[in-house]
């Protein structure tokens, strides 16, 4: 056995999961609150990216360093893509709110083929090319080879920023409502939670993590299109059914879970098969156990 | 209105705007341009038009074609099959006389069994398929850019023989073009039995990074990776390559061969080799070809735009020759007269590729692709 | 005054929303930005009237919500299918329809009769998911796998065989039929959006499988020179052979109407129906699910498999980009649009979804995104769809009874 390889291929999934859980959070948490599959979600992190690219193009320009553009780039994608979020909602969900189950699903499809041509209409169809924000770190150059800056860089922020949720969402009055809310909405609304606030709060949270995952990604691949949202939305959804959809430690599990499988598979078997792999996991993991790692089997009420 | 009316009012709506368009006007000779102008391929069918454009308004300006005006039929087919053949139909039944098109070899496959039907000649000046040709099943198709098999060769033997590469890594895109042309160069690896092939495999595009398949790459100890697809996903590969300290030669196609590689990749596409059509920028008419879209849009011209430039030229000067827009007599002209084009003197063999176009192998400068002679 | 001042909240929102993306443009090679600030002065002007119409279609439906329960059912019909229940509108009205589809070819130019012959497989297409989504409430996102499978079969065994049209169209259906009742018998227990997703993950596996196995299907080459339907034995022209097949998928999509809709009206239709409004209830009654839910993927996969069968033998070529997750939403669209469980309701969501993008070509560049707004602006404003389904209606005579039901 390789162990260099092995390690090599882990660490390559480690940075590739952090990114699907990132996103797989904004899905987990929509659907636990309103089951919706949030379709857009994914291009709501392909607009983080370009609102990132954006800001750190124009910025470039003035000459600032490096690290302040990362920054900048991070938190100017975030509030957007928090606008986005809410917007989105407004317009494309409240007022579906009480209509046959598929209805908000179209909804979703609609919106995330509107956005994608919002960004060919108002950007470009082409690749991009991003920055490189994250410089080479000295301490990492003698594992470069294996992990890399970037890859530290993403991991890190992931873990930090999925730590930092689940802390609000045990601890705080906001979280303690969300979870509320989840579990029994009508119930919820008697105790007097503001549900309609509820779930603009969800959309923006969800919709900050796929920001800063957009960004991170983007400077790590380099490069970026209006379809990354798509492919890279359908890969974090397969995460959070994995993890046991509508649940947050779930989410991050999935996906971590899904990102080395992915890399173990395109390393020891073939990279041909990569997405099979990933939908056949998906596809066996349903028909077994369709709650998902962490997930509660639901309780079928008569 | 009842639903029987509504219905049939739309129809006869349908049916009086399809009748607007005169099925036949003796006086124009009518050039269909097909191919990707919209989605994410546009980038590779948008310079064809232009192309169209561009020759088209020099001729007109000039008196036309014994006489008579070329008009151009712009349609889009999105390099979708089905999209295609709605359009082949369309410029069939709009009375197209040639066709410049269409781009992808997909979308052109499934259109020309309906131009073979028409007689409708169709030139791309992209689709390099070699099976376009090769099969003989497209008798009314031409091209004006060499086809995938002769740069896979060109490829293998230039990392074989220049690079002295041992151990090759083949990888492709997994679409039609990158993956007929890893095919062909694993076959040519295969046979000339001089490196082996270390690994064989296809990268899914958009996914987020490529580090698995650029693991395997150090592990099998590759000294040379040759890529059939196109650039996004090359220089993504070959960023990631370099960030991983791997310094395997990386060999390519005419996909990577594009000015926005270099842009995307930065510094780390120097050193990269592809193959692209031999360069002609010092002939004259490449020059003029150059000047003329910048004039008339100005920028420089993307992807294929002298092989557009090339294919539009050769069809409408074989009309003129013919002094008909007679299949017959054009094919004739086209397969047996030289005609001067942007990509050189070129005339047509029976298959349908052009005689007088061909690759050479182009390396990343100082960041700008240069001929290897 | 109080729409006034919404209308420019509104207003300023999106401009700030879609400050970034509407006007910088970076290059970050060259390192320039360009500025369109015309662009943030579009967005302030289009939203603000925008939002009025937004605010005034909201209150209508609104209002409309409120006062519905309190009239009259047949009232709340829309005009259309209050004009197909009435035998005098409808039997003439369906055989106009019919005289003119069957004309349609001889009026229009080889390109429409091509651009109707998408329609009415989509028809088939949304006719067959409508099965499994309208009428048994499945959530169904990989109905384009198995039109995959249709197209395929014809194609491969075509290449490989020889074998015509006429003997591939039923093998192509059974195929199809099969490959749901296969795919049907592992996510029985499933249900909801659970659903949703696995069926999604068999749409893409199956074209992941079709693009990977060189081998066997050409890879992402595709399989080209498939044979046209002969007739009789005579080589057909393009054009004709067009005209042939627009009869062929007129005649097809006829029969799947009319299966579908005697398919509504029988036992198991209505087994389908009971299944969709409560699983347990069904049981209790005495229904067996699996058999029943097997059949509804059988039944609905099938036309998916004739329609992929019939998009081989016309495009000639077939590669595995044409069936993409795309595809399997662009039915369950036409499905959704249209009025789940309704067949009049998928013969518009179609002419909505294939016609219209077709049409707009002139705008091809902003035809995708007014075809997206509209799908959400539908869903908004009228989530039943084009047409409501409705149940069927079963008249009491015997006085007796009616006095029972007042009772």
């Amino acid at each position: 056995m390789d162990w260099e390889f092995f390690i090599e291929l882990g660490l390559g999934g480690l940075t590739r999961g952090s990114i699907y859980a990132l996103i797989a959070i904004g899905y987990t948490m929509v659907y636990g609150i309103i089951e919706l599959i949030n379709f857009a979600h994914g291009e709501i992190y392909m607009l983080g990216a370009f609102t990132g690219l954006i800001v750190a193009g124009v910025m470039g320009i003035y000459g600032f360093p490096a690290f302040a553009i990362l920054l900048m780039a991070i938190v100017i994608a975030i509030l957007y893509c928090a606008a986005y979020g809410y917007t989105m909602e407004k317009v494309a969900y409240k007022p579906l709110r009480g209509a046959a189950r598929l209805s908000p699903l179209i909804s979703a499809i609609g919106m995330s083929l509107f956005l994608q041509n919002y960004i060919i209409l108002a950007q470009t169809s082409d690749f991009l090319p991003f920055p490189t924000l994250i410089p080479d770190f000295e301490f990492m150059e003698p594992i470069a080879h294996i992990f890399g800056s970037t890859d530290l860089v993403i991991v890190v922020a992931s873990a930090v920023s999925m730590v930092a949720l689940t802390l609000f969402i045990k601890f705080t009055k906001l979280g303690k409502a969300m979870r509320a809310t989840a579990q029994n909405r009508k119930m919820a609304m008697l105790l007097g939670i503001n549900a309609d606030k509820i779930i603009s709060t969800t959309f923006i949270i969800g919709s900050s993590l796929a920001a800063l995952g957009g960004v991170l990604i983007s400077t790590h691949s380099g490069q970026l299109n209006f379809m990354i949202g798509f492919i890279a939305g359908v890969k974090a959804f397969t995460a959070a059914v994995l993890g046991g959809i509508g649940s947050i430690p779930g989410a991050m599990l999935g996906g971590l879970f899904l990102g080395l499988t992915e890399s173990y598979a395109a390393g020891y078997i073939s990279s041909d098969y990569e997405d099979v792999f990933a939908f056949s996991l998906l596809v066996i993991f349903l028909i077994f156990r369709p709650s998902g790692i962490l997930g509660k089997a639901p309780v079928e009420k008569v | 209105m009842t639903f029987s009316g509504l219905v049939k009012s739309i129809i006869t709506g349908l049916a009086v705007t399809a009748m607007c368009v005169p099925a036949f006007a003796a006086d124009t000779i009518k050039m269909g341009v097909a191919g990707a102008h919209s989605g994410d391929l546009a980038s590779y069918g948008l310079p064809t038009v232009n192309a169209a454009k561009v020759v088209v308004e020099k001729i007109n300006a000039a008196g036309g074609i014994n006489g008579k005006q070329v008009e151009l039929l712009i349609q889009d087919d999105q390099c979708k099959p089905e999209q295609a053949t709605n359009v082949a139909t369309k410029l069939v039944s709009d009375g197209a006389n040639v066709v410049l098109g269409h781009i992808c070899s997909g979308a052109t496959k499934a259109a020309l069994p309906i131009y073979t039907e028409g007689k409708l000649i169709a030139m791309s000046p992209s689709a390099t398929n070699p099976m376009l040709t090769q099969s003989g099943d497209y008798p009314t198709f031409f091209r004006t850019i060499a086809s995938d098999d002769m740069q896979a060769r060109l490829g293998v033997d230039f990392a074989i023989e220049k690079l002295g590469a041992k151990k090759i890594a083949v990888l492709h895109d997994k679409g039609d073009y990158g993956k007929g042309y890893a095919e062909f160069a694993r076959k040519f690896i295969e046979e000339g039995g001089k490196a082996e092939v270390v690994m064989f495999e296809g990268v899914t595009p958009g996914a987020p990074d490529y580090s698995a398949v650029v693991q395997k790459i150090r592990r099998f100890k590759a000294d040379t990776v040759i890529y059939g697809g196109y650039h996004p996903e090359a220089s993504k590969i070959v960023s990631q390559m370099r960030k991983k300290r791997i310094k395997a030669n990386f060999v390519s196609d005419d996909g990577v061969k594009d000015d926005t590689f270099i842009k995307v990749a930065g510094k780390n596409a120097e050193g990269v080799y592809a193959s692209g059509p031999i360069d002609v920028s010092n002939l004259p008419m490449y020059k003029e070809a150059i000047a003329a879209h910048v004039k008339m849009f100005g920028s420089e011209p993307g992807a294929f735009y002298p092989a557009a430039y090339a294919a539009a030229v050769a069809m409408l000067t074989a009309i003129e020759r013919a002094d008909s827009t007679d299949y017959d007599a054009v094919t004739a002209k086209l397969r047996s007269e030289f005609v001067d084009t942007p990509v050189g003197k070129i005339k047509f063999n029976e298959k349908g590729d052009a005689e007088g176009v061909g690759f050479s192998m182009y390396q990343v400068q100082n960041g700008k692709y240069v001929e290897l002679k | 005054m109080q729409g006034l001042k919404q209308s420019i909240i509104t207003s300023l929102w999106f401009m700030f929303l879609t400050f970034p993306i509407m006007v910088a443009r970076v290059n970050t090679i060259e390192n320039t930005v360009e500025w369109r600030w015309m662009n943030l002065a579009y967005v302030g002007v289009g939203v603000f009237f925008l939002s009025y119409v937004w605010r005034w279609a909201l209150a209508r439906k609104e209002a409309k919500q409120y006062e519905a329960p309190s009239t009259e059912t047949a009232k709340k019909q829309s005009w259309l299918s209050r004009a197909m229940e009435e035998p005098a509108v409808a039997r003439p009205a369906l055989a106009a329809l019919f005289a003119l589809s069957v004309a349609m070819p001889m009026l229009v130019t080889t390109y429409q009769t091509n651009i109707f012959i998408s329609f009415l497989l989509y028809v088939v297409l949304g006719l067959g998911l409508n099965i499994i989504v309208g009428v048994a409430g499945l959530l169904f996102l990989g109905h384009a796998a198995f039109y995959a499978i249709g197209a395929y079969s014809y194609a491969l065994l075509n290449h490989y065989f020889g074998i015509g049209f006429w003997i591939a169209l039923p093998l192509g259906g059974l195929f199809a039929c099969l490959g749901g009742i296969m795919l049907a018998f592992p996510v029985l227990r499933l249900r909801g959006d659970y659903l949703a997703i696995v069926t999604l993950g068999f749409g893409e596996i199956i074209r992941l499988v079709l693009e990977n196995w060189g081998s066997l299907t050409g890879g992402p080459s595709g399989i080209s020179n498939i044979d046209r339907p002969g007739l009789f034995g005579m080589e057909l022209s393009v054009a004709d052979a067009n005209i042939y097949i627009y009869y062929i998928v007129l005649a097809l999509a006829i029969i799947t109407m009319i299966a579908v809709q005697r398919l509504k009206n029988s036992r198991i239709g209505r087994a389908l129906q009971a299944l969709r409004e409560d699983e347990i209830a069904c049981q209790a009654m005495g229904i067996d699910r699996v058999n029943v839910k097997l059949m509804a993927f059988g039944l609905g996969t099938a036309w998916a498999g004739f329609a992929g069968v019939i998009f081989a033998a016309k495009t000639t070529f077939i590669n595995p980009a044409s069936f993409t997750f795309m595809e399997s939403a662009i039915i369950l669209s036409i499905v959704v649009l249209g009025g789940m469980g309704s067949n009049l309701g998928v013969i518009l969501g179609s002419a909505f979804l294939v016609l219209m993008p077709e049409y707009l070509r002139a705008f091809s560049e902003y035809r995708m995104i007014i075809f997206a707004a509209a799908m959400v602006l539908m869903m908004v404003f009228r989530p039943q769809g084009l047409i409501a389904p409705k149940g069927r209606k079963y008249h009491v005579d015997d006085p007796d009874l009616i006095k029972e039901g007042e009772a």
